[in-house]
């Protein structure tokens, strides 16, 4: 416990980078905010700040998803379709009452998530092929169980859930947050966690350890599933409709960056819950600025794509090979 | 400390086509290679020897453009060089074949032979040409297969002589061969020796690297010993006795007798605490068994590629094993998995620490109770103050050296990394311990702690198979030392044949009939 | 010297049942297509007619051209997301360049855009050692903010005046499928008889000898980026030349049916094996089931036919993943 050890400073040779790495998400979240403020006073009217926060919620609820599926280095493109698949269900059993029809959703997300996790774990298919073929096939799922055209929702407790406020606050902000904190705890705090990063950092090692590898895989796109699921609920109930064929489209590109940007990486081994959070809110102020500043769609998709190509490139270790 | 000899040489032998002198090369501070030389002729066969780690695998690795040497020339044909890239090495006439083919499999035999300078008419490639040029060549090389089938339908026999023949087809002055015979069957070994010979008598320098002593003695005429990154001789390999190589592969300077102190003999009534009965893995291991009792430290000794680790990866079932079982305790491992030997109390510290124990990217403490986890946790939720319990006990009696337990564990020295694999085990209190390579690439003082612990913890009842390269500590920390020679037993060292002398004469010896003109090696 | 000969031991070669497996990997698209089509012909009253097989060529024929580029860019062990938004831009671009300049500029204009974006990705990806998914995903994104910016925010729809000749590439059947046939023939000997395709296969077969080997791993792998989006461009434009304008909302999901076909054609997703040939008979497999659901299920649109390229995807995903573990664990 006394010396550092001498390898230690031959290593440090990038700190700067690495602390910028992590916590860099924050500096410029701060540094957008403060534009956006400084730019239009308006936008800290509590109008706007619910309309931010009822915009970004679903996307982070994904992106936390995502954020786990990171952690062991796969990724997940199948969360659009799993929305979708929401979206289509949700009509259906809204008779049933809320409860029944998230169940259901949330249930489809889960088989989603386990047959993309299964494919991973067990037939060891890359986990972009695996979920990409999920993507193409569950959207079109999605379509044939409830039409593709756009229904509209009128179940009272739904639309409450995607548009009325607790204590000044969106409930989906609230159910954004409670997921937050529940990953934040999964992560940090559980054994699942704990291998969850061990898998992503070195799976041979964790096998070696004796963890249950496959388990791990196997529940980390279940959970993105049911996020996604989750997520595909509130996208419906704010917007009082379903629409299958549309809601949910480039939201995996969304969270892989919310979750990129936020420090953790590409290659697994790393999951930050906080960081995603601050991503998720960095893409969505970012879009909000632009659109808010009648700068057109047309750039603000173009200033995002190039956003989203720097921080990954930003975010990459380098050096290694 | 360079043995390089000068160039020109004595009379009667050719000058030669490449000179390394002083080649220095690192790796985030760790000396791979010091000072090393290396002098070849053309028509000679060089032989480079030297264990895991004593960097055979970097030298060749300057010489063919792969890594840049920190300091040090290369002179080839008497004019100084520097290669950037693979590229360049092998446009100056440096081919080289590795242990791996690094050809494509999935392509035809004949593009792999052509690839990047395949022949071309009217701008488009001369398929009919490439094919029957590759037939031809691949024919000089004792191939005879349908140059349109993809690379892979080939035996690893065949494909290596199409790397051989792809290598050497640009008019090469030097040919590296990085363990060609590794996965090759006897008589192929036999067609690549010829084609080997047929390279030298047409002027050829070959670099050959392996650890099988009969191909050396066969086929090599020069040899070059590396150990710990630097060249230690370096002459005719014809004045070289067997067992003086071999000795100078392996040992500082060999201990004469046993250091370790005899202990009680273990009670003959109880069952074993580890026993394995006719583990086999498919070209890997062939019917080994041995007993492990409590409190005593099992060697398990052997050359490169002489099964020793994976005997010990089938243990646990890190490797898939093909026949044999394992009791523990007198009770059988019926599952094997890693997890199921973990729950038996058998557990391996493997020898490729990056590869297959590091979490690079997380801290000391995590990495110490990454095995842990389930016992530290109550539903699910891992408890910190027993983690840090733990951690705190285990840094301690192992005397790890970090800034703190959240240190990364990357950012330690190999000595205190595998000090924290060994903690991880450790903690979980194992009834077995299987230590693959446990002081590879730390410290003289890290590695003498560490061999002081494995004694230790064998007095506290544990029973330990111990895997080593190193002569001296298998043969001053083992209580009995199984040999293995390609996988297979050859002798067992109990006693007082526990013993430098023996073990050597052991190492050297000839179980296979060798390949090639045996009785060149076997009058040595 | 006599040596031995070394054919007679196959230690590593492969059983029987593999190297049908393989084979049922490299032709299974086309007996599929082939059995398909003449059920279908039996079958399904008015599948075989003049008009239902020219509506079949006719109407996708260009956007075949986007699996063509694909080929080569799983061939290497990438993946192009974004040619579906590539598509579309290229079809507004050329009548938006139609519009204004005539018939050269409708053509040339998407194919320079079309190179420089792919050349971005390809950048990205071989030098900055991006992952492909991410980087054409935000291409994707990207692509079609240009387009929106063209159309001034989809507002506007460009049409390609009505004399141009541009449109005459476009009509009938026959002259969209004679240009996509001709550009697949030039893409077959593209990737079987130049060093191009020969490094393309490599680096999808095994990256690191391509490296050894002294082959351009960079430049290659930048280029299929390059072709990919320059094809899919030029599909676009072509598409526009038939529909007379450029529609700002065609394209959307044509990525995963590319792909879908590249995969039943027998390349490999992993890289490394495939061919053009496969690609074509991926292409026509699922183009004529689309056209048998749209015959006997057309209330279902669009979402049957994800449904069943995302099943053709992960059967042949997962048969192939198996194949290869068998073959891996050897």
């Amino acid at each position: 416990m006394s010396a550092l050890a001498p390898a230690g400073a031959l290593r440090g040779a990038a700190p700067v980078l690495r602390v910028l790495r992590q916590y860099g998400v924050y500096a410029a979240l701060a540094v957008l905010f403060l534009a956006a403020v400084v730019l239009d006073a308006g936008f800290l009217s509590a109008g706007n700040v619910r309309i931010q926060l009822f915009q970004v919620a679903p996307t982070l609820l994904v992106a936390l998803g995502m954020a786990l599926v990171i952690g062991t280095e796969g990724i997940d493109l199948s969360v659009g379709a799993v929305i979708a698949l929401a979206a289509a269900v949700i009509p259906l059993y809204i008779g049933w009452g809320l409860p029944v029809a998230l169940l259901v959703a949330a249930g489809l997300g889960a088989l989603s998530g386990l047959a993309g996790g299964a494919m991973v774990a067990f037939a060891r298919v890359q986990p972009i092929v695996a979920t990409l073929a999920l993507m193409i096939g569950l959207r079109g799922v999605a379509s044939l169980l409830n039409g593709a055209s756009a229904k509209p929702v009128t179940d009272g407790t739904l639309l409450a859930l995607g548009a009325d406020a607790f204590a000044g606050v969106p409930l989906t902000a609230w159910l954004a947050a409670a997921c937050v904190a529940l990953t934040a705890v999964l992560v940090h705090r559980t054994t699942f966690g704990r291998q969850l990063v061990a898998v992503g950092d070195n799976r041979r090692a964790a096998r070696l350890a004796g963890l249950p590898v496959r388990r791990v895989l196997l529940t980390v796109y279940l959970l993105s599933g049911v996020l996604a699921a989750l997520a595909g609920a509130l996208i419906v109930g704010h917007g009082a409709e379903a629409d299958p064929a549309n809601q949910g489209r480039n939201i995996e590109l969304d969270a892989i960056t919310a979750v990129v940007v936020g420090g953790t990486p590409l290659a697994g081994g790393s999951v930050r819950v906080l960081g995603t959070v601050a991503g998720a809110l960095f893409m969505q102020l970012t879009t909000a600025v632009l659109t808010q500043h009648d700068v057109p769609g047309s750039l603000t998709k173009i200033v995002e794509a190039a956003v989203i190509c720097v921080a990954v490139y930003a975010s990459q270790e380098r050096g290694t090979r | 400390m360079a043995q390089a000899e000068r160039p020109g040489g004595p009379a009667g032998r050719p000058a030669p086509v490449l000179v390394a002198t002083g080649i220095d090369k690192g790796f985030a501070g760790v000396h791979a290679l010091r000072g090393v030389g290396l002098t070849l002729r053309p028509g000679r066969v060089h032989a480079l020897v030297g264990e895991n780690g004593a960097g055979k695998s970097t030298l060749i690795k300057v010489l063919t453009g792969v890594h840049r040497p920190d300091a040090g020339k290369l002179e080839l044909g008497g004019s100084e060089r520097e290669f950037r890239t693979p590229l360049e090495a092998q446009r100056a006439g440096i081919a080289s074949i590795h242990q791996e083919v690094n050809l494509v499999p999935m392509m035809s035999v004949a593009r792999n032979l052509h690839l990047g300078r395949e022949p071309r008419r009217r701008g488009l490639l001369d398929l009919r040409r490439m094919n029957r040029e590759a037939a031809e060549v691949l024919r000089r090389y004792g191939v005879d297969a349908d140059v349109t089938r993809p690379l892979r339908e080939l035996g690893l026999g065949a494909q290596q002589m199409v790397a051989l023949a792809r290598a050497a087809g640009v008019d090469a002055e030097v040919v590296v061969m990085d363990e060609p015979t590794s996965s090759l069957e006897p008589h192929e070994v036999d067609t690549l020796f010829a084609v080997v010979r047929d390279l030298t008598a047409r002027g050829t320098a070959v670099v050959y690297v392996s650890h099988r002593m009969d191909e050396l003695y066969a086929l090599c005429q020069d040899v070059t010993v590396l150990r710990d990154g630097r060249g230690v001789h370096t002459g005719p390999l014809a004045d070289l006795p067997r067992r003086e190589l071999v000795g100078l592969m392996l040992g500082r300077t060999l201990v004469a007798a046993r250091e370790r102190p005899a202990r009680h003999t273990p009670d003959a009534d109880a069952p074993p605490a580890l026993r394995a009965r006719g583990l086999t893995v498919r070209h890997r291991v062939h019917g080994v068994g041995f007993d492990v009792h409590r409190g005593e430290v099992l060697g398990l000794g052997g050359l490169l590629g002489s099964g020793r680790s994976e005997t010990a990866k089938a243990v646990v079932g890190a490797l898939g094993a093909d026949a044999g079982r394992v009791e523990v305790d007198g009770r059988e491992l019926t599952r094997r998995s890693p997890a199921a030997a973990i729950r038996a109390g058998v557990v391996l510290l493997p020898e490729d620490r990056k590869a297959e124990g590091l979490l690079p990217g997380r801290s000391v403490r995590e990495n110490i109770v990454l095995a842990a986890l389930p016992r530290l946790s109550r539903a699910g939720i891992v408890s910190r103050a027993r983690q840090d319990e733990v951690v705190e006990r285990f840094v301690a009696r192992l005397r790890i050296k970090a800034a703190s337990p959240e240190q990364k564990v990357a950012d330690l020295s190999g000595g205190n990394q595998q000090k924290v694999l060994l903690a991880r085990w450790l903690c979980l209190a194992p009834k077995v311990l299987l230590l693959d390579e446990p002081t590879r690439g730390i410290d003289v003082g890290a590695r003498a702690e560490v061999q002081a612990l494995i004694d230790e913890l064998a007095a506290d009842g544990l029973g330990v198979l111990l895997v080593s390269s190193d002569a001296e500590e298998l043969i001053a920390g083992s209580d009995r030392v199984l040999v293995l020679k390609d996988g297979t037993p050859v002798d067992e060292l109990t006693g007082e044949r526990v013993h430098a002398d023996a073990l050597l004469a052991a190492l050297a010896h000839e179980t296979r009939p060798p390949a090639g003109d045996g009785t060149n090696g076997a009058q040595r | 010297m006599s040596p031995t000969v070394l054919t007679a031991d196959r230690r590593s070669a492969e059983s029987p049942a593999e190297r049908l497996a393989a084979r049922i990997q490299r032709h299974g698209a086309l007996t599929v297509l082939a059995l398909l089509v003449l059920l279908a012909s039996a079958f399904s009253p008015g599948f075989a007619s003049t008009d239902n097989l020219g509506a079949i060529l006719g109407n996708n024929a260009f956007v075949w051209l986007l699996a063509l580029g694909l080929t080569f860019v799983v061939l290497t062990g990438g993946i192009d997301l974004s040619v579906g938004s590539m598509y579309a831009l290229g079809g507004v671009l050329a009548a938006w360049a139609a519009e204004r300049y005539g018939t050269w500029a409708a053509l040339l204009l998407p194919l320079a855009v079309g190179a420089a974006w792919g050349c971005v990705h390809g950048l990205l990806v071989a030098r900055a050692r991006t992952a492909p998914f991410i980087v054409t995903l935000a291409g994707l994104l990207g692509a079609r903010g240009l387009l929106q910016l063209v159309t001034d925010e989809g507002a506007t729809t460009h049409l390609v005046p009505p004399g141009s000749a541009f449109r005459a590439l476009g009509e009938g059947t026959w002259t969209p499928v004679l240009v996509s046939a001709a550009l697949f023939g030039l893409g077959a000997l593209l990737l079987t008889r130049t060093r191009f395709g020969a490094t393309t296969t490599a680096i999808g077969g095994n990256e690191h000898a391509a490296t050894l080997m002294g082959l351009p791993v960079a430049r290659t792998k930048t280029l299929v980026y390059v072709l990919s989006a320059t094809l899919a461009c030029a599909a676009g434009a072509l598409g526009a030349a038939r529909l007379g304008s450029g529609v700002t909302t065609v394209g959307v999901g044509y990525e995963l049916t590319a792909i879908a076909s590249v995969v039943i054609g027998g390349t490999l997703l992993t890289g490394g094996s495939g061919s053009v040939g496969g690609t074509v008979a991926g292409v026509l497999l699922l183009s004529v089931v689309h056209n048998l659901i749209d015959r006997s299920a057309s209330q279902y649109g669009s979402a049957v036919t994800d449904t069943v390229n995302g099943a053709f995807l992960a059967a042949v995903v997962l048969a192939q993943a198996l194949l290869d573990r068998g073959r891996r664990d050897e």
